[in-house]
């Protein structure tokens, strides 16, 4: 682990994303120490001011504090990224597993759901769903996880099926193991690399998608903070103030940055071949 | 070549047909009646009646799927029911926009990010490729509406220099094209960082192929060799590369209209939701869905053409 730190930091733009990645991860986890303001106290009388020593980011239209608003909302962008993707990576390698290893009948029904899942542009899936069963920080999640799914299915399905031939697991199956063994003592630590790379490479992307759901009204529910709704605060107030807009940015860029450069260092640690993948 | 063309288009309207039906579970199993949720709180019994007998929400699940897709052949998508027009000429009289914006974003960020690719990839690992490398990931991670709120931001409130919100008026060419400006780079500006690496990367490989070797040594000019025979090869991943972007293309559209209160498919299907319409959704999110689907079917099959090798795997 130390090591893997170590030659993370020697590439500079691994150090950056590291660096960008603890900044969040720190200050979402004691955003109720460090913010100054409550983030949904209301404050009319200090509405719309630019930043100050007061209010380091400003305030919005109803006077709350923009830089205690952004603290808390790297918690809800944080929450929603780990547990849809956690959840989604365990549905995906067991779906993908059996689209691998079982009969040839499944593997082409869930290979046929994955790629209507993926048919659906995600965010027209999300706004149909949103419509229906309402907006809320679980709806994100449940929809991040559905679209999310087929991604690391079908890794883990292509990865099965060409070691589902490889002599040793041919081998292991002569001596009389069950297919759970073979699965999960052989093919599963050999899937693993990949789907932890191609995981925060997809962090950026839902945190992304968290803020753009917000941004259109349809993620959290006011007045939880979260940087798509400090984003849709801005765009209302574009002709008065930039500065809701501005704050909701960039926290957003930074990370999804951030994430993308620490995704792209640790691919080029564990596996070098796809360094020219992309 | 036809035995993998026939699969693969019939793997296509497979896709679209189970995407319908999915649509249209969605939509029965959740809670409460369509009809009452689009008529809202106040409707009285007997117009939530006519109303689902409007719909045709009367009859067996399996039913209105089967008839929704027979009116489709027939070109009928339904009528809106707020407005009492058909669907399908509500869906197509968007269209247009929206394809203008996204061919406009993919040919703007074609004609930046594949020169930028090439010259990165011809200055390897020098200041300039890894500046150009850096600013190509910090345009693919931002998100599309940030970008559209921030040249919403600046060239549309503060300077002034474009139009913010609408498409211009009909008719007027030059008009239309102002308008077209920002949300296309809004949606394109990723494109430009995506398509740069994806050059540089395939340009990379093809300067070190054979035929790249001999051209050299027959003594032909750099230039010659670079425009005529290297990027011509390297180019290719990219249209396919756009045709399965299609998905983000169409969900950049989406919140990029939305931003500049653009008409377009995107906000139909934003403001047929958040109005409960119903059949606009179900025929809005129809046509996006065949768009991408088609789209994604198309750059299988010139990727198939071109390799065979992929005609083998499905």
């Amino acid at each position: 682990m130390l090591q893997v730190i170590r030659r993370i930091c020697s590439d500079p733009l691994g150090l950056i994303g590291l660096v960008l990645v603890v900044v969040l991860v720190v200050s979402a986890a004691l955003a109720s120490v460090i913010a100054p303001y409550d983030p949904i106290a209301l404050n009319i009388i200090d509405r719309l001011q630019g930043p100050s020593f007061n209010h380091l980011l400003g305030t919005d239209q109803l006077g709350r504090d923009l830089f205690s608003r952004v603290l808390y909302g790297g918690r809800v962008a944080l929450k929603v990224a780990l547990i849809s993707i956690s959840i989604a990576l365990c549905v995906g390698v067991v779906l993908g597993m059996i689209a691998g290893f079982g009969p040839r009948w499944l593997d082409n029904i869930i290979v046929l759901l994955f790629d209507t899942v993926r048919s659906f542009p995600t965010v027209m899936f999300a706004l149909a769903t949103v419509a229906l069963v309402g907006p809320s920080l679980s709806t994100v999640i449940v929809i991040i996880v559905i679209t999310s799914i087929p991604t690391y299915g079908r890794v883990v399905r292509t990865q099965t099926l060409t070691m589902k031939t490889n002599e040793y697991i041919q081998a292991e199956r002569v001596m009389g193991a069950s297919s759970f063994r073979i699965l999960s003592v052989h093919l599963l630590p050999n899937v693993v690399g990949p789907l932890f790379i191609l995981a925060s490479m997809d962090i950026p992307t839902v945190i992304a998608l968290e803020a753009g759901l917000s941004f259109l009204g349809m993620g959290v529910k006011p007045p939880t903070p979260s940087w798509g709704s400090i984003l849709n605060d801005g765009y209302n107030l574009i002709r008065n103030t930039p500065w809701p807009i501005i704050a909701g940015s960039i926290p957003l860029v930074l990370v999804t940055l951030g994430f993308t450069f620490l995704g792209e260092s640790l691919r080029d640690l564990i596996d070098p071949k796809l360094r020219n993948s992309l | 070549m036809l035995l993998y063309f026939i699969k693969r288009v019939g793997l296509g309207l497979l896709i679209v047909m189970l995407a319908v039906t999915l649509l249209f579970l969605m939509i029965h199993l959740v809670p409460g009646d369509p009809a009452r949720i689009l008529l809202g709180p106040r409707a009285t019994p007997e117009l939530i009646a006519s109303m689902s007998l409007q719909l045709g929400l009367d009859k067996p699940l399996p039913v209105q799927i089967m008839m929704f897709f027979a009116n489709l052949f027939t070109g009928d998508m339904g009528m809106d029911v707020i407005t009492n027009r058909p669907v399908a000429e509500i869906v197509f009289g968007q269209l247009p926009y929206t394809l203008s914006l996204i061919f406009t974003a993919i040919i703007g960020a074609s004609l930046i990010g594949i020169p930028l690719g090439c010259y990165s990839a011809l200055n390897r690992n020098t200041l300039a490729d890894r500046v150009v490398g850096i600013l190509s990931v910090a345009c693919i991670t931002t998100p599309a509406f940030v970008v559209a709120l921030y040249s919403l931001l600046i060239f549309a409130v503060h300077l002034q220099w474009f139009p913010a919100v609408g498409a211009g008026e009909k008719g007027d060419f030059w008009d239309q094209v102002s308008h077209l400006v920002l949300p296309a780079f809004a949606i394109g500006l990723s494109w430009v960082g995506y398509l740069s690496r994806l050059v540089r990367a395939s340009m990379l490989e093809v300067m070190g192929e054979n035929h790249i070797r001999t051209a050299r040594a027959y003594g032909l000019p750099e230039r010659v060799v670079v425009f005529r025979y290297a990027l011509k090869l390297a180019v290719l991943p990219t249209v396919t590369v756009i045709g399965v972007g299609m998905g983000f293309l169409l969900s950049a559209a989406l919140f990029t209209e939305i931003v500049f209160a653009r008409p377009g498919l995107g906000k139909l299907i934003f403001d047929s939701i958040s109005t409960r319409n119903y059949p606009v959704v179900m025929g809005s999110v129809l046509i996006s869905t065949i768009l991408f689907v088609v789209s994604t079917t198309l750059s299988d099959l010139i990727n198939a053409w071109l390799d065979p090798r992929i005609r083998a795997s499905l």
